[in-house]
């Protein structure tokens, strides 16, 4: 009962917290502060009904018995991290991306090509390519290569239907511009058009760092050696030891946000020009 | 239809580079084979062998259209079109899945839009969240939720949805915010100056505004249902529905079984992708929006 | 005669618009902005105001102040007779917006029909005022097209018939042809002014156009930025009707003359 009456303290000072907060003119503590009483509540609440209704950790373990689990594995965590993040996602990424954008730039002088790649790549984006998992571990092993190719494949499509939109998103006024200049095509190209693409290019960047976390993480569902996260995910919740899950998936939420929010910080310094990214700084 | 010609040479293309990589990759089991009986394959005998083989590292795309027919064409034919053998009943099962945590997504994702927009508390305190989470690989948590919903008598489609509604509910939320913000000052203005309700402008301008925004996230939100539904079908030990197909193709290397459930998820996704591209075509068209 | 009859209108009638010392500051990150100051200015019944000056002089900020769509930091203001809010919530003006925002899901008559639905009119009424008010900008047989299916112009047109059709005796006018081109724009100024003369509407007009201001007010109002005032008001002798040929009279050009003189007064030197 006592845990109970926390969390509806939690819940209701939280929300009456943050509606005074959000009532005042908008600063930039403000703007942080209020989301951050928001997951602090969350987690209170979540921490106080898990005791009080008296849950069974099996199902649902308490935020406190998560962060124990997470201080007490940290090897066992770091090892699936270097497995599944940097050998399986962050090399799938880098080759994947590289990839898309190299035939982007070369299919882009075949207008031809363009017009028929970008229906196809917007169709291949929509599907479910992470079916080809299964595929992929059969031809390329257990390890982390396998986990990579996943990575390639899912990452290519939507990388490359953005590179190619962003080399063409010039206008004719300043393509003609740079004609009356005599730029030739690898001036044109690196003057004008790779700048004017970069805000689509890292659109397409951002878009395949989710993709990559997740194409590795569920790779392993299919087969991996008996380390990674998404091996630990799936045989710990084989085994009912779900804080060991949860504290895997804390390991997932930071890697992706970390992830996410390196190409964001990167964006930021190239595009600064993108109207996007005016006026925030 | 400018761009019928390319896209049909760009498919073609495929195509070819699958038959070659048919060739490249289920070459060397085939000279394995020609070996073994003491012989060496001609290039004829080369092709045809490795566009036939029964376990091939890389079906060619008739085997995968004939296993296909075999289970969906041939199965309904027979009278068998919704046995355990058939590819129409997978399909189904997965489809049901996604529909119902498509439905369920897009409907609480517009709702807590709506509260977004309309509750700056809201707005301040879950908005960060939302986009936060976005960055995070969602799809990992699907497991757990299949056993912990299992363990609690939940099972069969519920818990497949509740991930499918998982994943679609971030696009739509997202994307909605965005559409009911997409009024431009002066007409919220023109609501103010005419005195009108916060139901009025919702109902008149901000949810009109919307559409192009609502229609482009379902299609994300459908896609990305899709995937929950596979995934959510995997640990559940592979009884049905085209993901456990895939793990059932996995396990005994059946790689043509492979091909053609990942075929019949791509069909399925194209289906109800350009399903919710045909509503929105149609729906823009009527209010003069395309 | 029309001039005297004008005269005689504003000694009987009250005063429609009236702003006392108002001011407003707007808190920027570099400092505050005095959006307008201490700006004094009463509008009768069946006045054509325009308001003119250089961007920032405050001119759309008064307007939007009427409207109840800025809250002045100080002084008063009163729409007939009661503050902005009230006077909002009385719908006692039609706005319109320099662009037209037409909804282009709904056809002409369904956007004019907008605000009757929002104020729940019956829908016999609310065919009734569309086709009046269509007829009142010669818009008639067009009820059906939608905006995207019209001219520019014609835009405009429809979205002032959408300002008159709740019948407010005020009328706001941000720039509303500030868009169009010099020929369109001679056009529906003509209309605008036989609009006036047919309605007797109060008509608040914001222009940065010299002919435009001096072509359709019975006063016109000259104002100058940092910090927005009011620097000259100049009462027009012309007539109440106007052909488009009095723009080339010695009045017309006296009137333009002394505008101008405002405006740079208004300015210093920074013209």
């Amino acid at each position: 009962m006592g845990w109970l009456a926390v969390g509806l303290g939690a819940w209701l000072g939280g929300w009456w917290l943050n509606h005074v907060l959000s009532h005042r003119p908008a600063t930039r503590l403000t703007r942080l502060a209020v989301p951050v009483i928001f997951g602090l509540s969350v987690v209170v609440i979540w921490e106080s009904l898990v005791r009080g209704l008296e849950i069974s950790p099996v199902l649902l373990p308490p935020p406190t018995q998560i962060a124990a689990t997470f201080a007490a594995k940290t090897h066992i965590l770091w090892e699936d991290f270097v497995q599944t993040v940097i050998k399986g996602a962050l090399t799938g990424y880098v080759m994947g991306c590289g990839a898309a954008f190299l035939i982007a730039v070369a299919i882009d002088r075949f207008p031809f090509l363009q017009r028929g790649l970008l229906p196809v790549g917007n169709f291949v984006a929509a599907l479910p390519i992470i079916g080809m998992a299964p595929i992929l571990v059969m031809w390329f092993g257990f390890d982390w290569q396998s986990k990579a190719a996943v990575v390639v494949v899912m990452v290519f499509f939507p990388m490359l239907v953005n590179t190619v939109q962003g080399l063409q998103d010039t206008s004719a006024m300043q393509r003609d511009l740079m004609r009356t200049y005599g730029a030739g095509y690898w001036t044109t190209l690196l003057k004008l058009r790779l700048p004017a693409a970069m805000p689509f290019i890292f659109n397409g960047l951002k878009i395949a760092s989710t993709l990559a976390l997740i194409g590795a993480i569920v790779a392993e569902f299919f087969g991996s050696p008996i380390k990674g996260m998404g091996f630990r995910i799936s045989t710990s919740v084989g085994q009912l030891t779900l804080d060991l899950v949860w504290a895997e998936i804390v390991v997932a939420a930071i890697a992706g946000s970390a992830f996410y929010g390196g190409v964001a910080l990167l964006e930021k310094a190239v595009t600064f020009w993108h109207p996007s990214q005016r006026g925030r700084a | 239809m400018r761009n019928l010609v390319p896209v049909l040479t760009v498919v073609c293309a495929i195509f070819a580079i699958w038959y070659a990589a048919a060739v490249w990759l289920n070459a060397p089991w085939a000279y394995n084979k020609a070996e073994r009986a003491g012989t060496t394959p001609g290039f004829t005998e080369l092709v045809t062998d490795t566009w036939s083989q029964d376990k091939p590292k890389l079906p060619a795309p008739h085997q995968v259209g004939a296993e296909i027919w075999n289970t969906t064409g041939a199965m309904v034919a027979s009278g068998r079109g919704f046995s355990k053998r058939s590819l129409i009943f997978h399909s189904w099962i997965t489809f049901s899945a996604t529909a119902l945590g498509f439905v369920l997504g897009a409907g609480l994702g517009i709702a807590l839009a709506i509260g977004i927009v309309y509750n700056r508390t809201m707005d301040m305190s879950v908005m960060p969240w939302v986009i936060a989470s976005q960055t995070i690989p969602i799809l990992a948590i699907a497991p757990m939720i299949i056993v912990v919903l299992n363990a609690v008598g939940i099972s069969g489609l519920l818990p497949k949805a509740m991930i499918s509604m998982y994943l679609s509910f971030f696009p739509v939320v997202v994307g909605m915010v965005k559409g009911l913000r997409s009024p431009a000052h002066m007409q919220l203005d023109q609501m103010r100056t005419w005195n009108a309700t916060p139901a009025q402008t919702f109902w008149k301008l901000r949810l009109p505004s919307s559409m192009p925004y609502l229609f482009t996230s379902l299609k994300i939100g459908m896609a990305a249902s899709l995937v929950g539904a596979i995934v959510g079908e995997l640990p559940t030990g592979a009884v049905a529905g085209l993901g456990a197909r895939l793990l059932a193709g996995s396990y005994y290397g059946q790689t043509v079984q492979i091909w053609s459930a990942l075929i019949m998820a791509a069909t399925l996704a194209a289906i109800l992708v350009g399903l919710i591209g045909v509503i929105q075509r149609i729906v823009l068209k009527r209010m003069g929006m395309a | 005669m029309a001039a005297m009859q004008a005269g005689e209108d504003r000694l009987t009638s009250d005063r429609v618009i009236s702003a006392k010392d108002l001011s407003l500051t707007f808190q920027t990150n570099d400092g505050p902005v005095h959006a307008l100051k201490d700006v004094t200015l009463d509008v009768e019944k069946g006045d054509f105001v325009s308001f003119i000056g250089p961007s920032g002089c405050g001119k759309t900020t008064f307007l939007r102040c009427m409207a109840d769509l800025e809250h002045p930091t100080g002084g008063s203001i009163t729409v007939n007779g009661v503050n902005p809010e009230a006077a909002r919530r009385a719908r006692a003006y039609g706005y319109v917006f320099q662009a037209a925002g037409l909804y282009p899901w709904r056809s002409i008559g369904g956007n004019i029909r907008l605000p009757l639905e929002i104020m729940g009119y019956s829908k016999s009424e609310q065919d009734r005022r569309v086709r009046e008010v269509l007829e009142l900008v010669d818009l008639a047989g067009f009820e059906k097209k939608f905006p995207w299916q019209l001219s520019g112009g014609m835009q405009q047109r429809a979205s002032i018939a959408r300002a008159l059709a709740f019948d407010a005796d005020i009328l706001l006018m941000d720039e509303p042809f500030g868009a169009l081109d010099e020929i369109v724009r001679d056009h529906l100024n003509e209309q605008l002014l036989s609009l006036w003369e047919r309605t007797h509407k109060t008509i608040c007009f914001v222009t940065h156009s010299i002919p435009e201001a001096v072509y359709l007010s019975t006063r016109i109002v000259v104002m100058s930025p940092r910090p927005g005032r009011i620097t000259d008001v100049i009462e027009s002798p012309l007539p109440r009707e106007r052909p488009l040929e009095i723009r080339d009279t010695p009045e017309f050009i006296e009137i333009a003359h002394r505008v101008r003189d405002g405006l740079r007064a208004g300015h210093g030197d920074e013209v």
